[in-house]
């Protein structure tokens, strides 16, 4: 849910990272934060377990610059993707205004990549929304990794409605702004709509 | 989309101000804050200096959003009161107008008793508030010659924001 703060001049909109466990969305957000100015960004908090699995989720604050005379923040949030932890990963979809999917890019995780994107359709239809309408990017993460699917059958089996789509390597941050962009831009768009 | 977007104008801004500090002030707490369920702060008062005022929106509302899903798996509509206590600080959360989370943190110069009754009294004067801000949003979206500032974003702005 956008919030237009006209006392404080301020937007402020939130991203979550959605996708199958161990795909790389806290790697996203951690590359993101290692690359941004310190004025320009948050603390960054992640509640994970003791063997650093995402618990309930990654949080990162980060101010875009200013648009119009309003400064536009971007809450960055990732679920926690293990199947097991659905009912937090539902919460954190709360007043979402738009969501990067991360794909594992291994051949052998292809089958999870599809079960996190029906589980992710479902969970945002429970709030109210619906995929094929919000602003939304898909990022196929890992390139590098020796055993991975082409990419023209993971945009087969995965492309949802012809969104943006992004060759990623979080750990090097190849894609990974690319992918952000994508989605606050649609996001900002959205928002010349209302 | 099924969470309308939250506009806050100076106005509504000034009287949430103005009952935070009121709250403040009668219920002897260090500070208070108002935030939404999606965890962006919306307004705050007292010693905020004193705290990552952005991380403890965004923790709040997942407290919040875990507690509510407590209740549903038990069978209950919601937990409307939360309150953690620490050796020096402790912390009331409660629910304001069903969208919004009243943060107040106080010490041992006040009391869960006096927070408590305090609150209770606050909040239906902030429920007042967001009815308001309610009324205010359906009117400019009834009335689209009261455009946002935003329905002239061109790409030009967005791009511009990316240009680093």
């Amino acid at each position: 849910m956008t919030f237009i703060n006209y006392a404080s001049r301020e937007i402020n909109c939130k991203i979550v990272y959605y996708g199958p466990g161990l795909g790389g969305k806290t790697t996203n957000l951690q590359y993101i934060y290692g690359k941004t100015a310190p004025e320009a960004k948050g603390k960054m908090i992640s509640l994970a377990t003791e063997a650093d699995r995402t618990l309930f989720f990654d949080f990162l604050p980060l101010d875009l610059g200013s648009i119009r005379g309003f400064t536009t923040r971007f809450h960055l949030y990732t679920v926690p993707g293990q199947v097991f932890y659905d009912a937090s990963r539902k919460l954190i979809l709360k007043g979402v205004d738009g969501v990067i999917f991360v794909a594992d890019s291994q051949t052998e995780r292809m089958e999870a990549n599809i079960e996190s994107i029906r589980n992710l359709e479902d969970n945002l239809s429970e709030h109210g929304f619906d995929l094929q309408t919000i602003p939304y990017a898909l990022q196929f993460n890992k390139r590098d990794l020796p055993d991975v699917a082409p990419v023209a059958d993971m945009y087969r089996t995965l492309n949802y409605k012809r969104e943006m789509t992004f060759e990623a390597v979080a750990t090097t941050g190849v894609g990974v702004f690319d992918t952000l962009k994508a989605v606050a831009k649609q996001i900002l768009i959205e928002l010349r709509k209302r | 989309m099924a969470a309308p977007q939250l506009v806050l104008y100076q106005e509504e801004f000034q009287r949430l101000d103005q009952a935070l500090k009121k709250l403040r002030q009668e219920a002897n707490a260090r500070a208070i804050f108002l935030i939404d369920k999606a965890g962006q702060q919306i307004a705050a008062t007292g010693e905020i200096d004193q705290f990552d005022t952005t991380s403890l929106a965004s923790l709040t509302a997942g407290n919040v959003a875990a507690t509510d899903g407590l209740a549903k798996l038990i069978g209950e509509r919601e937990f409307s009161v939360l309150f953690h206590e620490g050796e020096r600080d402790h912390i009331h959360i409660s629910i304001v107008a069903k969208r919004a989370i009243l943060l107040v943190i106080f010490d041992d110069r006040s009391s869960l008793g006096l927070v408590r009754l305090r609150v209770k009294r606050g909040s239906q004067e902030m429920d007042h508030i967001f009815e308001d801000m309610q009324v205010k949003r359906d009117k400019g979206a009834a009335n689209p010659t009261q455009s946002s500032p935003f329905s002239e974003i061109t790409d030009e702005d967005i791009d511009a924001l990316f240009s680093e």
